[in-house]
This record gives structure tokens, sequence and C-alpha cells, in this order.
């Protein structure tokens, strides 16, 4: 507390203390009358025009067809079920794009790196390019590409047994569901948690002892072995959902349509791009001293860049990478441009087949706000998890 | 970033309407009158509807529409502002007070007319659902589409008819939906789709316009759909609905007259009353829409008759090629027809 604010006669206005109570009252009742008058416009201009308001239209039939949907879907389900069919269909490629377009990302920043002129100087070029050419122009030509390069599902190419490519998409088989695959989904998940278990006791060991343990080559054998014993001992039950030739489409299967597959592709070229040079600005970041130390204990390179190096670039590069995260999810709202039906594109036709502008737009913001929020709060756990902790 | 920018479009027309109060307060023809100007919202580009030529010109049925309106209120068919939206803006940019009216290609249904707040002016076009697919398909009916691709544009009802169909016939099919027409043309016809589903109007549209050889594609006979197309405007506002239905009246009542731009000088000095009271020689017409008593005479001297429009934009001289078919006049088995001028 101020020494001032506890003097006696002087006025209340001259108190820091009220004087901060006072203007903080006067911003927050500024923001609430705005508020109030924008709510209480559009609400009479709407009445004036006799439009129905509110979020009950959204137990009303849809009346329109998605594809792809993810879950059973058909136009006499309501409005919420479509808009649910577009946000998991926005959720998948933010999800695959995000995997992809660190994983790639990576890989550019490394090259980036490296010694080999060449190959650094066409990773230059890549992120040059992705980077200052728009998104949506990047979009339509991968859409275009796939659409007018492939040929008709009739005279589709068989580029494996059982996988078709035509301008349709890419069908190809998948196991049929079998109850015992539960049996092996469970195995693989104890397989997983017994790595993790694994890798943390060698860990402790080798700071113990100094021995080493191959973490790495055991976790994969559990991780292989173990679902692979539990589905010979269920009989191996296993057939395949093969693509047929339909009238028109292939039957069967799963197919990646064109415009999901470019889409995804689209957001992970141009995305990781800028995780890139986030990488090699990351790994720049560590002092040359550090490999230098490491390379002169003996380390091979390999092992100063997994073990020394990438994990002090990884705390500079978490912030910035959430950024580049958040962009990849909100960029997928470009999907409408090439005919995916991710959320954005859905409730666009459902603003427009029921006219709720307000309420329509209201949801859109509310479900990109909290995929943004949910994100950067994972980020924000991951990063204060390797962040340097300071004493 | 096209679309980004028509998203933009439709956030500034929602944002119209939490803010707007200018457009809304006022009749629309006050409005109007002290712009100087009728805005119109057009399709971004449909053939013989609303599309712009080479001079960025708008031409079309739609745009004849927006035009005849202006001659009407202003005396001038030049006093127009056009707004290029796709299937997805035109309401909000109505609804927003962006636009006077919507002369866009757009289907008068129930739920329009009633919840989203429009006011639906006499039919400019009678027009049913089809599909179109290419010839060397051999598809010879919509009942044959099972399990097919077929192209359609978001949030119409052409996208609402077409699952309809599907499920009265217990057939599937897979739909693709781009808002942009340009884009989903090209999906058409470059093999994504099997078929592509609009107004029959519309597919003979694209047909003429964007095929490479339009000879190669077909359309099929069923109708899967009504589609009376006409102009709206905002609920609340009678006087400047009465004068958009009025105007499309007097370019219906006109060919029945046959009174047409080259002749309208001429029946100016016509001794039948009818003609005498909506060219404003009686005046009392323009008096009572509160508009100028010459207002039918500027609609058919700057802009035609119903017909006239009809030729001119999709008739059978266009690359078109419709028929009046449906939207011939009652006299002659069509279901134009004007109510009495007085």
């Amino acid at each position: 507390m101020n020494a001032s604010s506890t003097r006696r006669g002087s006025a209340w206005w001259n108190d820091e203390r009220s004087r901060e109570l006072l203007f903080q009252a006067l911003i927050i009742g500024v923001v609430i009358a705005v508020l109030a008058y924008l709510g209480h416009n559009a609400t009479v201009n709407l009445r004036r025009q006799g439009i129905v308001g509110g979020f009950g239209f959204l137990s009303h039939e849809a009346g329109f067809e998605i594809s792809p949907a993810l879950i059973p879907y058909t136009p006499a389900d309501s409005y919420a079920d479509a808009m649910l069919v577009g946000l998991l269909n926005t959720l998948l490629v933010a999800a695959i794009g995000i995997v992809f377009a660190t994983a790639l990302g990576l890989i550019v920043g490394l090259l980036r790196l490296s010694g080999n002129w060449l190959v650094a100087r066409l990773a230059l070029g890549y992120v040059e390019l992705m980077r200052n050419t728009p998104l949506v122009l990047q979009l339509f030509v991968w859409w275009n590409l796939l659409r007018i390069s492939a040929p008709g599902p009739r005279a589709a190419w068989q580029v494996l047994p059982g996988v078709f490519v035509s301008n349709r998409g890419v069908a190809f088989p998948v196991p049929e569901y079998d109850p015992g695959f539960r049996w092996v989904l469970a195995a693989l998940l104890v397989a997983i948690l017994a790595s993790a278990a694994l890798a943390r006791w060698a860990g402790r060991r080798q700071a113990r002892t100094g021995r080493p343990f191959p973490v790495l080559s055991a976790a994969l054998a559990l991780i292989v072995l173990l679902p692979t014993v539990v589905f010979v001992a269920l009989g191996a039950p296993f057939h395949l959902d093969i693509p047929q030739l339909g009238a028109f489409n292939f039957k069967g299967g799963v197919t990646v349509t064109p415009e999901f597959a470019a889409l995804v592709f689209g957001l992970v070229v141009y995305t990781a791009a800028f995780i890139g040079e986030i990488v090699r600005g990351g790994i720049q970041a560590v002092s040359r001293g550090q490999s230098e130390a490491a390379l002169a204990l003996g380390l091979k390179r390999r092992h100063v860049l997994r073990l020394v190096v990438l994990p002090q670039a990884v705390r500079t590069m978490i912030p910035p990478l959430t950024n580049e995260y958040l962009n990849l999810a909100k960029n997928s709202t470009l999907a409408v441009a090439i005919g995916f039906a991710d959320y954005f594109s859905v409730a666009n036709t459902i603003l427009n087949q029921t006219g709720q502008a307000i309420e329509a737009m209201t949801l859109i913001a509310a479900v990109y706000l909290s995929l943004s929020l949910g994100l950067s709060l994972l980020m924000n756990l991951y990063n204060r998890r390797v962040a340097l902790v300071e004493r | 970033m096209r679309s980004l920018k028509r998203f933009g479009f439709a956030v500034t027309a929602v944002l119209g309407l939490v803010w707007g109060d200018s457009a809304l307060a006022g009749p629309t023809l006050d409005g109007v009158k002290s712009r100087g100007v009728v805005t119109c919202a057009v399709n971004t580009g449909l053939a013989g509807f609303g599309m712009p030529d080479q001079q960025g010109d708008y031409k079309g049925l739609d745009a004849d529409t927006c035009r005849a309106i202006a001659a009407a209120v202003l005396g001038d068919a030049k006093k127009v502002k056009f707004i290029p939206t796709t299937t997805q803006q035109r309401f909000t940019v109505l609804q927003s007070g962006e636009a006077d009216v919507l002369t866009r290609n757009t289907t008068w249904t129930l739920l329009r007319d009633t919840e989203q707040g429009f006011n639906f002016a006499p039919v400019t076009y009678y027009d049913g659902q089809g599909f179109m697919v290419a010839k060397k398909a051999g598809i010879k009916s919509a009942k044959e589409l099972d399990g097919a691709t077929i192209c359609v544009q978001p949030g119409t009802t052409t996208e609402l008819n077409l699952a309809d169909y599907f499920r009265t016939n217990r057939m599937t099919f897979k739909p693709l939906v781009v808002e942009k027409l340009a884009e989903v043309e090209n999906a058409f016809f470059s093999g994504r789709c099997d078929a592509y589903t609009t107004d029959r109007s519309g597919l003979a549209a694209t047909r003429a316009g964007k095929a490479s050889n339009p000879d190669d594609y077909v359309i099929l006979p069923e109708v899967i759909s009504k589609e009376p197309l006409a102009p709206a405007v905002r609920h609340g506002d009678d006087e400047w609905f009465d004068i958009v239905k009025w105007t499309i009246y007097a370019m219906i009542g006109a060919e029945e007259k046959g009174i047409a731009s080259s002749s309208v000088d001429d029946a100016l000095k016509s001794e039948d009353p009818d003609v005498k009271r909506m060219l404003g020689v009686t005046p009392g017409l323009g008096k009572a829409l509160h508009i100028d008593e010459k207002w039918a005479y500027n609609v058919i001297k700057q802009v035609g008759n119903y017909g006239e429009v009809f030729e001119r934009n999709v008739g059978s001289k266009t690359p078109l090629k419709l028929e009046r078919g449906l939207n011939g006049l009652w006299s002659q088995g069509g279901l134009m027809y004007a109510m009495p001028f007085r």
C-alpha cells in the first residue's frame, strides 16, 4: 500500500488507489454500455425485420447432405448434428496437419542448417516460395493438380493391389471391424504404457550407474510384438474391406477425397516452411560452445543433436510454434474455397439456410476461439515443463 | 484470399445488423432518393441473369429488373449500383441494409418469406431444378444417379432439393459443395463430379458459357423442384415493397398491352384508359406509389417490357436458348399475369 493513500486530509480523487478503482469501474461500465447498446440495437433491428432469433433452430432438420462425414449423418439429422460433422472434419484436418507440419518443419529446419550448400539452398528456396505466396492460391493449385492430373474413376490407376487413384480421391482397403480388435487395441495401449515405464526406469538407471539401456529397440519390440501376439491368439480375424468400382464411385474401403488431401497437404507444406524457420532459429540460439563441448566429450554427432542441442532449442521454439499451430487451425477455414466440408463451411451453409446470421457467426467464433485457446493451453502446459526453471 | 475477402464482406454485413441504423430507420425509398442510386444485390456471374460483360457492365434478366426499379423510382435506368454476391452472402447483404433489393435468381420459399425476414415481389422467372451430366456417361435419367458425386453450391434451395430428391427415391449421393460458381463449374467440367445440379436456366447458362464444347453435355429430363425466382426486399417497408412489386407488373402489363420500348411513345396517345393510367397520362398511380407519374413509362422506355427483357437476356436468340414456356404471358399458356392498373 502506498503511503499517500493513508494520509489524512487529501481529497479522495487524489488518492491513487481509489482513482485506479474509479477508472477501472469507468472502463468496465463503458464496455458494458457499448455491448448493451449493440445487443439492443441488433434485437430491435431483427424484430423490425421480423427475424426470429435464438438458437432453437439448431434442433431443426438440416435437410442437406455432407460428405465426407466421420460419423453417420443423413439429411434428416439436425443442424446441430451437421455442425458436429463439420467440427470433426476440422479437428481431423487440424490434428493431421499439425503432426505432419511439425515433422516436415523439423526436417526443413535441419536441412536449412545443412553443411551441404545445395541442400541448404534448396531448403531456403522452399521456405521462401511457401512463405511468400498466398495460402489460398497454393490450395487452389494443389486441388486443381489433384483433380486434373488423375483420371476418372473408371480409368483409375491401381497403384497397389486394392489402392485406386482417381479424380474422386485415393480409395484404399481397410480391415473390416472385428470385436477382437478391442483386445488388440488394449494390448497396444498396455505396450505403450510399459514402454514409457521402461524408459523412466532406464533413464534412472543410467543416471545412477552410467550404464545405457537400448530403450528404443526394446520399446519398439514391445509395441509391435504384444498386439501381434494378442491378434494371433484371437485367431487373426483379418478381412480387408477392398474398394470396388460402383456405377460412379468406389464403394467400400476408405476414400480420401482430393479436397481433403489438397487442404491437408497445402496446410502442411505452407506451415512447415514457417516451422522450419522456427526450428532453425531455435537451434542457432543454442550457443556453439554447447555442441563443441559435447563433441569434445566424445558424443556422436546425432547424439549431440538429440541430447544436447534439441532439448535446449525446444525451449525457445515452443512459444512461436504455438502461434503456427493456431495459424494452421484457423487457416483450415480456407477449406470453404476448395469444397471441403469443414466446420466453417457447414456453419456458413447453415447460416444461409436459416438466415440466423448473428447466431451462426457467434457459433463460428466460439468454436474457433475454443479450439485456439485449447491448443494454446496444451502448448503452455508443455512449455512450462520444458522451460528453464529459474531459481 | 478471395474467400477471406468474401467472408469479411459477410462479417461487415453482420456488423451492419449490429450497428446499422440508417438503412433501416427510414423507408428505403428516402434512402434511394437521397443517394440517387438503387443498390441491388446480384449474382457474381450467371450468364443471362446477372453477369458483368467485358466492359464490366452487368447484363441479364436480374440486372434489368434492377434497372427497371431505378427507372421507376429515379427516372433513370442507369442509376444503379450492383453488389455481386454469392449464394451465402445475398441474404445478409439485404438484411443489413447494404442493398435495397435482392435481384439475384433467388427462390421464393415460405421460410425466407417469414422467419428470414423478406418479402418477395412477383416472380421474374419460373424455373425448376435439374441435372446436367456429360453425354459420354450415357445417363438418360436422374433416377440412374444412385451413388454419384454431385456438384452443388452451398446455402441454396438446390442443396436441399437435391437431398430431398435422393431421399425420396432411396438413393445415395456424395455432394461436392463449393461456394464460388466458377469453381463449382470447373469441378464439374474437369470430371470431379458425375453431375451438376442447379436451376435448369442456370444449367443452360453454364453449358452455353463455360463448357469447351456445349454439345458434350446433356440436361436430364427430370425437373425435381419448383424454383420461382423472384426479387426480395426486407420486411417492414411496405412502400418500397409496393414499388418493386408494381415495377415488375408494369413490365408484364406492358407486354400484355403490346407496348414495347419502341412503341411506348405512340402508346402515350392511346385511348385505352388502362394504358393511360399505367403510363401516367391519367395521373394517380404514381402518386399512390409515392413516385413520379411517368414511372411505368420510364420503365418501358428505358428497359422494355417483360418479353423484350426475356428475349434480350435468355431467349431463343441468346446462347441460353430458353423457350418462354412457363414464363410466357397467361394468355399464351404461361404464368406471367399483371394485376390491374387502377
